[in-house]
C-alpha cells in the first residue's frame, strides 16, 4: 500500500470505527473523557504505525485493543481513578474484542447518551458530532460559527453533566424509545440543515462535510433501527435534498432555485435511493410522520423530468397532510408556494400575508413574498420585500440570488 | 445515587387537600419502591432569617437570602440508579404536587 492509500484507509477507518471505539471504551471504563482521549491516542498511533506496518486485517479490533491499552496506561499513570475503574481494568484487561452486534448496540447507546433530553439542544448537537461523528472541536465550532473556546466549554460542560448527574449510557426502554428517537433525529436534521444552508458571510454556502456527516449518522441509526419509519423518512429526505446539491449553487456562487436547476446535474443514485425509501415506507401502510411526508414532497419534485411537469396537486395534498401533523407557520409558508402554482400568486400572497405576525423576522417569508409580488407585477412592494429578505438571509448564495432578482425588477 | 428534587412555588401558595392526598400517595410509592430518603414541605420565605457569621460577630437579617417570585416550597431526596429514573420520578412528583420541580444530583 502506498502512503496515499494508507492515508485514505485511515480516514475511512476513522469514519467507520471512531464511534465504535469510543462506545466500547465508555462501556468498559464508564468515563466518556477517558474513552475519547484513549480513542484519539489509538488513532494517532495508527497514523504513526500503519504506513510502515500496513493496515491491520481488522482495523476496528486493532484500534479498540490499542485504545483499551492506552486507557489502562492512563489509569495506571494517574492512579487516582476510583475503585470501579481499577476493577474494570482488572476485569477487562485481556478481554477479547466484542462481537459486532453487541458493539453496534453500544454505538446506539452512545448516540442516545449524547442526545439526552436533559442536555440543551446545542450541547446535544456538539456532543453527537464530537463523540459519535469524531469531528474535532475546531471543526464543530467553525460549523456553528462560535469560538473554539465556547464550543470546547459547551462540550466539557455537557460531559460533566453526563457524569455528575449520571445520565445513563444505554438505549432507552421500549416505551421511551419513540420520543427519544425523535430527539436524535432532530439533532441530525439540525446538523444537515446547517450544512445545506450554511450561515455566515465567510462560510461556503453548502458545507458538504456537515451534510455528509448527518447522512452518515442517519444511515447508522437506520442500520440500528431499520423498522423506524421516521428514521427512513429522514434519510430519504436528506438524500433527496443532497442529490440536488451541485445543481443548487451556480458557478458564480448564487442560489439556483428548484425550478431553474439543471436536473441532469442531480445525483441519480441518491435520487433513486431516496425514492426507494419513500416507496418502501408507503408500502407499509403505516401513517407517515413529519420526515416521511417531507421526503414524499421531495420525491414528487425529483420525479418530474422538467420543473413544468411537477405534480403540484400531489405536493399540495402532502402539505395538507403535513399541516395536520405540524401546524407551524413555516409549513404554511411552504404550502403557499404550492398554492401559487395551482391557484395563482394572488391566492398564495393572501395566505402568506396572514403569516406576517409570526414570520416577520424569517428571511424565507420575505423572499417568498417578494417572488409572489414580482409575479403580480407589484414591483415597488416586491423590491421592499427583497430588501428585507437580503437583510435577514445568512447564506451567501441566497443573498446573491435575492440581490440579482431585486436588481432585475422594472 | 441521590438526587434533590426541589419543589418550586411561583405564587400558588399552600397545597390544596387534593394535592396533599396525591403527594401522600406518591410518597407511599417512593417508600414501597425503595426510592424514599426524605421529604419535607417548607413555609414561605417571608419568616426566613439570614445569618452571616463569617466575620467577628454574627449578623442576623430579616428575610430570605434572595428576593424572587419563585421560591423553594419543599423537596424530596430520592435514591435513583441514574438520571432517567430520577427524571421519571420527578415528573410524577411535579404532577402530584402541581408545581414545577428541579432535579439536582448530590455530589
Amino acid at each position: 500500500m502506498n502512503p496515499v492509500e494508507v492515508a485514505d484507509a485511515i480516514t475511512r477507518v476513522h469514519h467507520e470505527e471512531w464511534a465504535r471505539v469510543v462506545a466500547s471504551l465508555t462501556r468498559r471504563f464508564g468515563d466518556l473523557d477517558l474513552a475519547e482521549e484513549a480513542a484519539a491516542e489509538a488513532f494517532a498511533t495508527a497514523v504513526e504505525r500503519w504506513p510502515a506496518d500496513g493496515v491491520p486485517p481488522n482495523p476496528g479490533a486493532w484500534l479498540t485493543t490499542t485504545a483499551t491499552r492506552k486507557a489502562i496506561d492512563r489509569i495506571r499513570r494517574e492512579n487516582k481513578r476510583d475503585a470501579k475503574q481499577r476493577e474494570a481494568q482488572v476485569l477487562y484487561a485481556d478481554d477479547p474484542p466484542q462481537p459486532l452486534g453487541a458493539v453496534d448496540d453500544e454505538r446506539l447507546r452512545l448516540i442516545f447518551t449524547c442526545c439526552h433530553p436533559s442536555l440543551s439542544m446545542e450541547a446535544r448537537v456538539a456532543l453527537t458530532l464530537r463523540l459519535v461523528g469524531g469531528l474535532t472541536v475546531p471543526e464543530i465550532a467553525h460549523a456553528f460559527l462560535v469560538q473554539e473556546s465556547t464550543m470546547g466549554q459547551r462540550i466539557t460542560r455537557a460531559k460533566a453533566k453526563i457524569k455528575v448527574a449520571r445520565i445513563p449510557y444505554r438505549v432507552p426502554s421500549t416505551e421511551d424509545l419513540p420520543a427519544r428517537v425523535a430527539g436524535v433525529l432532530a439533532v441530525l436534521f439540525l446538523v444537515f440543515n446547517e450544512g445545506y444552508l450554511a450561515s455566515g458571510p465567510d462560510t461556503d454556502p453548502v458545507r458538504r462535510d456537515l451534510t455528509a456527516e448527518a447522512i452518515r449518522l442517519t444511515r447508522m441509526i437506520r442500520t440500528l433501527l431499520p423498522e423506524d419509519g421516521e428514521v427512513a423518512g429522514l434519510l430519504a429526505l436528506m438524500l433527496l435534498t443532497e442529490a440536488r446539491r451541485t445543481a443548487r449553487v451556480s458557478a458564480t456562487g448564487e442560489l439556483v432555485t428548484l425550478g431553474e436547476q439543471d436536473r441532469g446535474a442531480w445525483d441519480a443514485a441518491m435520487v433513486a435511493e431516496g425514492h426507494r425509501l419513500v416507496r418502501e415506507r408507503l408500502a407499509t401502510g403505516v401513517a407517515p410522520g413529519r420526515y416521511q411526508i417531507l421526503a414524499a414532497i421531495n420525491a414528487v419534485h425529483t420525479s418530474a423530468r422538467d420543473a413544468r411537469d411537477t405534480d403540484w396537486s400531489q405536493v399540495l395534498a402532502l402539505y395538507d397532510q403535513l399541516v395536520r401533523l405540524d401546524p407551524s407557520p413555516i409549513i404554511a409558508l411552504n404550502r403557499a408556494v404550492a398554492v401559487a402554482e395551482l391557484d395563482g400568486p394572488e391566492v398564495a400572497l393572501a395566505a402568506v400575508d396572514r403569516l406576517e405576525e409570526t414570520l416577520a423576522g424569517y428571511h424565507a417569508f420575505h423572499a417568498t413574498r417578494a417572488d409572489l409580488l414580482r409575479r403580480l407585477g407589484r414591483s415597488r412592494q416586491a423590491r421592499a420585500a427583497y430588501d428585507r429578505g437580503i437583510e435577514l438571509a445568512g447564506n451567501t448564495a441566497e443573498t446573491a440570488y435575492l440581490t440579482r432578482r431585486r436588481d432585475q425588477l422594472a | 445515587m441521590q438526587y434533590l428534587v426541589s419543589v418550586i412555588d411561583d405564587g400558588t401558595g399552600l397545597a390544596t387537600p387534593t394535592e396533599e392526598a396525591d403527594i401522600g400517595a406518591f410518597n407511599d410509592r417512593l417508600r414501597a419502591e425503595g426510592h424514599w430518603v426524605f421529604a419535607g414541605g417548607l413555609g414561605s420565605p417571608d419568616p426566613a432569617t439570614v445569618i452571616d457569621n463569617r466575620g467577628d460577630e454574627a449578623v442576623f437579617t430579616d428575610g430570605p437570602f434572595v428576593e424572587s417570585k419563585e421560591y423553594l416550597a419543599g423537596f424530596w431526596i430520592i435514591e435513583a440508579a441514574d438520571l432517567d429514573v430520577a427524571l421519571a420520578l420527578a415528573a410524577e412528583g411535579s404532577k402530584c404536587c402541581n408545581r414545577k420541580v428541579e432535579v439536582r444530583p448530590f455530589l
